[in-house]
């Protein structure tokens, strides 16, 4: 069997392992590619839950009462299914807090309450000091076993031995250091420790793996496996009740279901769990995968616990060995010193795992929540004026963590051998639990209060102390032991084991139930009587609602910023006159001077709402999100935030209006095309109309000249009637393609227009001269009006020519032949010269005047009357004028005869000739 | 978000069957001292509906949003 020096050789190479694998992830973590950044790690990790406790005590504890330790597992596998909700919850509260321990979750979630920081501190430390204890027995009593080996009976009580030949005093010293090393060594600011956790990792693995491979060992080495083990069980009528432990609804049910309930709490409250799945969490989305992985790993760690137990109760009977040891006595006995070495190893690394974390959590809180507070108010410390705290903080941590230590060895030592492995642990378990009501309480329940939670936690802890603590110390012998038989001062109903009568229970259940009524009713009652302040307020709702607001943005103040940093932001934003009018109106309001005005949080409520007006909600929102943590954005960033901000309102109403005129061109280029569309529909009108005349004298030109071809016979007379009819259709269609390419000229721009001086008295003359020959045919008096002296207008006289010639032909055309008579006036129309053309014709009906400027529209029933113009005069005339600058228009009323008239400017600077 | 609704609603169902698994009056139905397969009936169904149980819990997270 290995020498005590041996042992002690290997564990410190074993903890010289452990500390090569945290500096290695430390040294991975400084160059960017983190070790531990895996939810297999993170599952890992959590397993430092399993501490020697489970590691012996578990055994321990089955021995006793068969499946009886398992709720300390269910629970937490149970709370696990909520891992995704409540965890979640947390680590994401606490990173957007920065919060770095459990006690700083507690305070931060009411209203940063520095005695509540405080009260939890305590609690923590007074609860987890016998856990700590524990683990020290653990390791000191497996390595006096492993020493004494191969002696397995129960080990001599510490207390006989001197201090400095106890092992377990050694252990102390020992886990301070590498608890120092791994935890204190260095300043972090978040807190973070990726080294410790990869070796919290690694050591989970060792633990598990040990505890397997004794497990199979005790099995299905010293036993034919898992029938023939609980076959020999059955067969001891001794142990066969263990098989079937419950034995009524009032005892082992109500004790197994509150195991269940402590431990659920356990997992979330222990400060090393807080620390391992909140504080050194690498990535929320690990949570997912470690709420199944991490129950896995303790089914897989409990899977030979009543294998072994019942092993070593087969091996040893009749209690010569502390079952508690079954997990290393039963190697030893087998003279298997190997594996009882690595079993060592697996139950110092569970034991180790949970004092480095543990104690490194703790002392964060000792530091940051116990002793700086106190520092920082003590003056002639002078702390507020040193520039470099970092030294004196490691130097409290490091001495936080030794004197943690030497606490737990000293309740080892005075109190710790008077109970199993499980009783201290659970504790320890019933001290942290009571921070659950006002943890998870202040999760869910945005009307906890700050006062709330101290009374729940004050009166929970009172509770647990009375009923757990003290029955501990009097059965220590610090206190009478009448005091747990008979009660305080003898009165029955105050016994601390069964309080008010509640007899019957096993002390921890016992225990539970009180101090959780205490608890919750304390914290409940108080909520709802004391008003929370403001600043509880704000921190309520940070916590309550942190999945429904983007991540650093808040709705409420809390802090305190300087009234002139708020003036600063009003003024920025608002105008410096609004800014100072709107604090001028506040300060009236509350009746105080503006000069001791406080930017509380109704002052920033009403400056939010005012900037929300100017910069938008969304905006005036983060600004005062910003400005409310305490260490986040100065106001310089703010402001500059918030410059950017008015500058993207400046952009939007730039966008605003481009978008308007961008709207507005959309309109008027939807009408161009409504045009385009119109023309272009217009156009193929024209072209079929023009077909269509064109296929008039074409149908009768031919018609004529078929007659003509076929009928040889025909008379002279009517031939030459029937070539007279061909060769004036043939004209009208020259006239009409004329005129057609005209038009088209004239309406593409491409005529060719001649400006010059025209006098339109020789115009008028030459046009009745040219038409005098058709009037007389028509027996149709002409007759023109032409004063003496006319200006001279600037056009080209051919195209008015054609104008005027136009406008006489259609009034020969419209006149009765004898009575007919037409009147061509000449005038002078201010700035212009105006042409009449009246004749006393069939007239036009209103309802036609517009219609015959438009190509081919000849008036008159076209059924009856053969057409007599080509239907493009009026309109060319109509273009020609208006291209001139003049205008042409006809007024008419049906029988009494027509008048055309059309007007040309005068040319400037041009005289009027004689 | 739906998924997350979703996942919430799974994990609490989760919770609650597994609270019932591990109560009291299920848990006296196995409070006996029969064996199957050799193995104590309690500690067959302890050990099963644990198992059961974090399957149930990896198929209720399982489609988390990472």
């Amino acid at each position: 069997m290995p020498a005590p020096a041996l042992i002690a050789l290997v564990s410190i190479a074993y903890l010289g392992l452990l500390f090569a694998i945290a500096f290695y992830a430390d040294k991975r973590a400084d160059a960017g590619r983190s070790v531990i950044a895996s939810p297999y790690v993170y599952a890992l990790s959590l397993g430092v839950y399993a501490t020697s406790w489970t590691f012996y005590g578990s055994v321990g504890r089955a021995a006793a009462n068969g499946v009886g330790f398992l709720p300390i597992y269910l629970g937490p596998t149970l709370a696990a299914a909520l891992f995704w909700l409540v965890l979640r919850k947390i680590v994401r509260i606490s990173r957007e807090n920065r919060i770095t321990s459990i006690a700083d979750f507690i305070a931060s979630r009411y209203g940063k309450s520095a005695t509540l920081a405080g009260i939890v501190t305590v609690i923590a430390v007074v609860g987890i000091v016998p856990y700590i204890a524990l683990q020290l027995k653990a390791v000191s009593g497996s390595f006096r076993l492993l020493a004494s080996a191969p002696e397995v009976s129960r080990p001599v009580v510490a207390a006989a031995v001197p201090l400095l030949a106890d092992t377990a005093f050694y252990a102390a010293l020992a886990l301070a250091v590498f608890a120092i090393l791994f935890g204190a060594r260095h300043l972090d600011a978040a807190e973070r420790h990726e080294g410790m956790v990869a070796a919290i990792a690694f050591e989970s693995t060792v633990k598990l793996v040990a505890f397997l491979a004794i497990g199979l060992f005790v099995t299905f080495g010293l036993y034919g496996g898992l029938g023939d083990l609980f076959a020999r069980v059955a067969a001891d009528p001794q142990l066969a009740r263990l098989l079937a432990p419950f034995d009524g609804p009032a005892g082992s049910y109500a004790s197994w279901t509150w195991l269940l309930v402590l431990s659920a709490f356990a997992i979330l409250c222990l400060p090393r769990q807080f620390q391992v799945a909140v504080v050194e969490n690498v990535d929320e989305s690990h949570i997912a995968k470690a709420s199944w992985l991490f129950p896995l790993y303790m089914l897989a760690i409990n899977l030979f616990v009543l294998p072994i137990a019942f092993g070593g109760l087969l091996h040893f009977p009749g209690g010569g060995v502390d079952a508690d040891t079954f997990v290393l006595a039963l190697p030893i006995a087998e003279g298997r010193p190997l594996l009882a070495l690595m079993v060592f190893l697996g139950g110092l690394s569970a034991a180790t795992g949970m004092v480095i974390v543990e104690t490194v959590a703790l002392s964060t809180m000792v530091c940051n929540d116990l002793v700086m507070p106190v520092a920082l108010r003590i003056g002639f410390l002078r702390l507020h004026e040193q520039r470099d705290l970092s030294r004196l903080l490691l130097g409290i941590r490091r001495a936080a963590i030794v004197g943690i230590l030497l606490l737990g060895y000293a309740y080892f030592r005075f109190a710790g051998e008077a109970y199993a492995l499980v009783a201290i642990g659970l504790i320890s378990f019933a001290a942290v639990a009571q921070f659950a009501p006002a943890m998870l309480g202040g999760l869910y329940w945005r009307q906890a209060t700050r006062a709330g939670a101290i009374a729940g936690l004050a009166a929970g802890f009172a509770v647990w102390a009375y009923t757990l603590l003290a029955p501990s110390f009097a059965r220590s012998g610090w206190l009478p032991a009448g005091f747990v038989e008979a009660g305080p001062w003898g009165i029955a109903l105050l016994k601390p084991l069964a309080l008010f009568g509640l007899a019957g229970l096993d002390e921890i259940t016992h225990s539970m139930i009180w101090s959780m009524l205490a608890n919750c009713g304390a914290l409940v009652i108080v909520s709802l009587l004391v008003a929370p302040d403001a600043s509880e307020q704000a921190q309520a709702m940070r916590f309550v609602e942190v999945f429904r607001r983007p991540a650093g943005g808040v709705g409420s103040w809390r802090g305190e910023a300087s009234l002139d940093d708020l003036r600063g932001l009003l003024g920025r934003f608002l105008g410096l006159e609004r800014a100072a009018a709107l604090l001028g109106e506040f300060a009236a309001r509350k009746r105080v001077p503006i000069e001791r005005l406080r930017a509380d949080a109704e002052l920033v409520q009403v400056a939010e709402t005012q900037l929300a007006g100017a910069i938008g909600s969304a905006s005036a929102r983060a600004a005062v999100a910003s400005l409310a943590k305490e260490e986040g954005l100065g106001i310089a960033e703010v402001m500059s935030i918030l410059d950017e901000t008015s500058q993207l309102l400046a952009y939007s109403r730039e966008l605003e209006r481009k978008r308007q005129e961008l709207e507005a061109a959309t309109t008027e280029l939807r009408a161009a095309n409504e045009r385009l569309r119109e023309l272009d529909r217009m156009k193929d009108d024209f072209v079929s109309t023009v077909s269509h005349e064109l296929r008039t004298p074409l149908t009768s030109i031919r018609a004529f000249a078929e007659i003509l071809h076929d009928s040889p016979e025909l008379a002279a007379a009517r031939r030459r009637e029937f070539v007279g009819i061909i060769l004036r259709e043939t004209e009208r269609l020259t006239r009409l393609i004329n005129q057609i390419l005209d038009l088209a000229k004239i309406e593409s721009g491409r005529a060719q227009w001649a400006a010059e001086p025209v006098d339109l008295r020789a115009v008028i003359r030459d046009a009745a001269d040219s038409t005098a020959a058709l009037y007389r045919e028509r027996e149709v008096e002409l007759e023109t009006a032409v004063p003496d002296r006319v200006p001279i207008v600037v056009a080209d006289r051919d195209r008015l020519q054609q104008v005027l010639l136009n406008l006489l032909a259609n009034a020969v055309k419209f006149c009765a032949p004898g009575s007919g008579r037409v009147r061509v006036a000449l005038s002078d129309a201010r700035g212009a010269v105006r042409v009449d053309v009246a004749d006393n014709g069939i007239g036009i009906a209103r309802e036609e005047q517009g219609a015959i400027f438009e190509k081919f529209r000849q008036v008159g029933d076209t059924l009856t009357d053969r057409p007599q113009g080509t239907g493009l005069g009026l309109p060319i005339s109509r273009l020609i004028v208006r291209q001139f600058g003049g205008d042409l228009w006809v007024a008419s009323e049906p029988g009494r005869g027509a008048t055309f008239s059309f007007t040309i400017p005068v040319a400037q600077g041009e005289g009027g000739r004689g | 978000m739906r998924s997350n609704v979703g996942t919430a609603a799974r994990v609490i169902a989760v919770f609650l069957l597994g609270c019932l698994a591990f109560g009291y009056p299920l848990l006296a139905l196995f409070n006996a001292p029969a064996r199957v397969l050799g193995v104590p009936v309690l500690y067959l169904y302890v050990f099963g509906a644990w198992a059961a149980l974090i399957l149930l819990i990896a198929w209720a997270v399982s489609r988390a949003r990472e």
